[in-house]
């Protein structure tokens, strides 16, 4: 194990900025450093030397968006088999590495990004950071360790070809995206995953990985300046430049249809969507605002309530804006039993059109903004979890500062712009998908499409 | 990503329990080879208020906000004959409101001050949360202890949650063929003792659950000397112990809980190895799964729990574990292969195997190739330094678990309401770090007995299993 190796002469490690987070929410007293390390590159930086663990997230551009056209799965691949070894260290050697020093490191593809988590005690971190920078910079993708790992993936692929959930998911993404890279599954199909080859893994790698899309959140107990070090240790290899598709923004479409897919079980999931609002829209938070309302995550929103707790038509029902970096959404979904999918749909319909034409009240404005002030502090009561918060912050371009504007960003939200975005989200049509066996509903194109099933 | 179906509310999740606690020690998982484990144990305050009620006080003081948990002792083995889903269908009817904060009162204040809150239903225990920012500790208790006594139920609340929790029934068990398969495999297990009914209740019995019944459950179980209430977070454990006195102190108790002593299973039957086969038309990758019957931390002899962890972290946990190794990559019969453990338990609790089998190997050839990997634990032992490895691991799971007040405040609610203890939960680095070669080997060789298990496959349809046994 490697301990404080010496690294010679400590070069410069800037400290940028260093800001006071949050005087009266979320990480009470912290704060947040933005660290620049030797070598040039940026990380944020939360002390808290009271654990001995340091955690670390990282993201870059490029999920699988990146993925050639006709393979999709190549960046779950990616992800699934780049701790499979790496420079010298085969699969099992790596995998003993991690073992036995307590160190997680796991990776990610989602539609944009490429993101990686690496938690260690204080006492390993530099032997976690080394061998994150092995993974990066020398992944093996031997022969046998991907071969394993996309046996695992087909298994799984073969499961959700029956899975209602997985089928109103996949029928949605394909029809709001046809030809477009989100149309396409981020975990590949039983058709493309066989045929990825080892080199169309090593090639994502090198096109992917760099650092000039790079962004690196680290939380523990650890100071600046050996953060700098390591940063520099882990992604210092790295190429300056990604090579990255061009890819195109898009709307959904397929917005009026509803699909249909029949599938003998006896619960149909639903599941809807729309255009959303972009991350830095000026009325990003309107909608955020609205949709809480509608059907974000508390136990009052009006779907929850019209749909579970009046009528207990479904167990669970929500709604989220899904604002990606080339499509902005707003979605939803719930299951419910076959013979009252109709009223289901029904109603979820009629609470949009609603919320649409009266926009929310002023009683559920302020309820709303003081709720989403005061939960705010509940995601950053973990190591992990603010290290997750702030990665997500700077790939929003939200500014280091974010955390302490955003009360004002919430509470500077009218009615007027509620109901205007209100309007803006829900008085337009919506692509849905349904898989079961629901009476009553059926498949309807666009020409035909009115209200009610 | 986010447009998959999310599971909201007033959850018990039976499987995804059982999950959580295999979790909970397989993320132990991760070593260290510094000794600097067992520094950081979190300075944890244990009382019982006069009325009867236990209150654990796990402070974290980085972050200003509270973990607020309220445990009772009672979950679907506690339900009486006939009423399977009780215990689950009173967690959900809790949300109802009382006299005092009428309907959603207590769910709307927390949709205004910014809380998140659910509710979970195990075998065992059935638990309420909230986590808030610090200053509405006190409101928490407050809410929880006026719930504790005060529910109001009518039928106009009662029967639409009924329809919800059949439409949670639907979602994981009518649209789930594995989920069936565990419940029966489950219900094989134990012959005799209430472990063997579903947490969320059979259909037939949930469909018939009316609200005096659930009434009646909450009139029994629900009183101050069967609840413990959990506090994690940024609070000093003198302050929360005032709070809880001037809350759940007042709530005078209403009856007397008796020992839990539930039926006992019989000794294993010597001629009699079960086997389960469930056939779906979904079923389109087939897999399988074991249980054998073990102690939990609570009725296991000293070490004996402790052993049973190590053995099955070494043998199913992670990549470098004996069922990875061996069906994974060196054999290539399975995609998949794990090992779990339940140790949290009022009575015999479970240890569980599952595999996935690549193409064009029969689920009989996995289940032969496992127990080629049992019968050489059992012949040979497990090798010291494999031990040693799942050791650390453990160890240093438990470490990190001091970093999430939610997952603390979990570990202390769970082992309080399955006849463990806050001693036993503080002390579990060092007697992991005490579990020996021979201890591991011991339990395998008594525990990992085919007559205390039952077998699980999940096919497409019964002709396919039986074309491939031949």
């Amino acid at each position: 194990m490697t301990r404080h190796r010496g690294y010679g002469v400590m070069r410069r490690v800037l400290f940028a900025s260093a800001l006071i987070v949050l005087a009266a929410g979320p990480a009470g007293a912290t704060s947040i450093e933005r660290v620049i390390s030797p070598g040039g590159i940026e990380a944020w930086l939360v002390r808290q030397p009271s654990v001995p663990l340091v955690a670390m997230d990282f993201a870059m551009i490029g999920g699988a968006n990146e993925d050639p056209a006709d393979k999709a799965g190549v960046a779950h691949l990616v992800a699934s088999t780049i701790d499979e070894g790496a420079g010298d260290l085969d699969d099992k050697a790596y995998h003993q590495r991690l073992e036995d020093h307590a160190i997680e490191l796991s990776f990610s593809a989602n539609r944009d990004h490429f993101r990686g988590s690496l938690r260690t005690l204080t006492a390993n971190r530099d032997l976690a950071f080394d061998t994150l920078r092995l993974s990066l910079t020398a992944p093996r993708f031997d022969d046998d360790a991907v071969e394993r790992v996309r046996t695992q993936i087909l298994a799984d692929l073969r499961r959700a070809t029956t899975s209602p959930g997985g089928i109103a998911s996949e029928v949605w993404w394909h029809t709001a995206f046809a030809g477009h890279p989100y149309g396409r599954p981020v975990h590949g199909t039983l058709e493309s995953m066989p045929r990825i080859t080892i080199a169309e893994l090593k090639a994502y790698a090198k096109r992917v990985f760099a650092r000039a899309t790079l962004k690196i959140a680290i939380v523990g107990d650890i100071d600046a300046a050996t953060a700098g070090l390591l940063i520099d240790k882990a992604f210092g290899g790295l190429p300056e430049q990604p090579e990255l598709a061009a890819i195109p923004n898009a709307g959904p479409q397929g917005l009026g249809r509803r699909i249909v897919v029949d599938l003998d079980v006896p619960q149909s999931v639903i599941m809807f969507g729309g255009p959303g609002v972009a991350r830095n829209d000026p009325d990003f938070f309107a909608a955020y605002l609205v949709n809480h309302i509608l059907g974000g995550g508390a136990m009052s929103s009006r779907l929850y309530t019209e749909v579970r707790e009046k009528r207990g038509l479904a167990y669970g029902v929500s709604t989220s804006l899904v604002p990606l970096a080339h499509a902005q959404l707003i979605s939803g979904s719930t299951a419910t039993r076959a013979d009252r999918t109709a009223d289901t749909l029904e109603i979820i319909e009629r609470e949009m059109k609603n919320l649409a034409e009266n926009g929310p009240t002023d009683q559920e404005l302020a309820k709303t903004k003081s709720f989403l002030k005061g939960s705010y502090g509940l995601y950053f009561d973990t190591s992990s979890k603010i290290a997750a918060q702030l990665v997500q912050i700077q790939l929003d371009k939200l500014g280091i500062d974010y955390i302490d504007r955003r009360n004002g960003l919430i509470d500077a939200v009218t009615r007027g712009d509620a109901q205007r975005v209100a309007k803006r989200l829900l008085d337009g049509k919506m692509l849905i998908t349904v898989v079961g066996k629901p009476q009553g509903v059926t498949s309807k194109d666009v020409s035909a499409a009115g209200s009610g099933g | 990503m986010r447009l998959t179906v999310r599971s909201i509310a007033r959850a018990p999740i039976p499987s995804m329990l059982l999950v959580m606690s295999a979790l909970a020690l397989a993320v132990a998982a991760h070593a260290f080879p510094g000794r600097a484990e067992t520094a950081r144990v979190t300075s944890v305050a244990h009382y019982t208020l006069a009325n009867g009620l236990q209150l654990v006080v796990v402070p974290d003081r980085r972050t200003p906000v509270v973990t607020h948990m309220i445990w009772y002792k009672v979950g679907s083995a506690d339900e009486p004959a006939g009423k399977s889903g009780i215990a689950h269908f009173l967690e959900h009817l809790m949300f109802k409101g009382t006299a005092r904060n009428p309907a959603g009162r207590f769910s709307q204040t927390l949709a205004t001050i910014g809380g998140q809150e659910n509710a979970f239903t195990s075998t065992d225990f059935t638990a309420f949360f909230q986590r808030t920012s610090r200053e509405h500790l006190a409101s928490l208790m407050e809410f929880e202890a006026d719930r504790m006594t005060g529910l109001v139920l009518t039928d106009a609340n009662v029967l639409p949650e009924l329809q919800v929790v059949l439409e949670e029934w639907n979602l994981r068990v009518g649209n789930d063929p594995g989920a069936r398969l565990g419940e029966q495999v489950t219900a094989a297990l134990y012959l005799n003792h209430p472990y063997h009914r579903p947490v969320i209740g059979w259909r037939n019995e949930i469909v018939k659950l009316n609200r005096e019944e659930a009434l009646d459950f909450y009139r029994h179980f629900y009183t101050p000397n069967n609840a413990v209430v959990v506090v994690a977070g940024d609070v000093a454990a003198e302050d929360a112990k005032a709070m809880a006195e001037a809350t759940y102190g007042k709530v005078v108790p209403r009856t007397e809980i008796g020992p839990r002593v539930r039926p006992a299973e019989p000794q294993p039957e010597p001629g009699a190895v079960r086997h389960v086969v469930l056939a779906d038309q979904r079923v389109a990758q087939p897999s399988l799964q074991r249980s054998y019957l073990v102690p939990s931390i609570a009725t296991a002899q000293p070490g004996e729990a402790e052993a049973i962890a190590v053995l099955v972290h070494a043998l199913g946990s992670g990549s470098t574990s004996r069922l990875y190794r061996e069906l994974i990559a060196e054999k290539g019969v399975a995609s998949d292969a794990g090992a779990w453990y339940q140790d949290a338990a009022l009575d015999m609790s479970r240890l569980g195997l599952y595999g996935t089998p690549r193409p064009g190997v029969s689920l009989h050839q996995l289940e032969d190739a496992i127990d080629g990997v049992i019968a050489e634990v059992i012949d040979k032992g497990i090798a010291p330094e494999e031990i040693e490895r799942a050791k650390n691991r453990m160890i240093a799971a438990y470490v990190y678990a001091q970093d999430n007040q939610a997952s603390l405040a979990r570990l202390y609610g769970a082992a309080l309401t399955t006849g463990s203890s806050v001693e036993e939960v503080q002390s579990r680095p060092e007697r992991l770090r005490a579990v020996t070669a021979e201890a591991v080997n011991a339990a395998a060789r008594h525990w990992l007995d085919p007559r205390r298990s039952v077998t699980g496959y999940l096919v497409h349809d019964l002709k396919q299993r039986e074309d491939k046994r031949s």
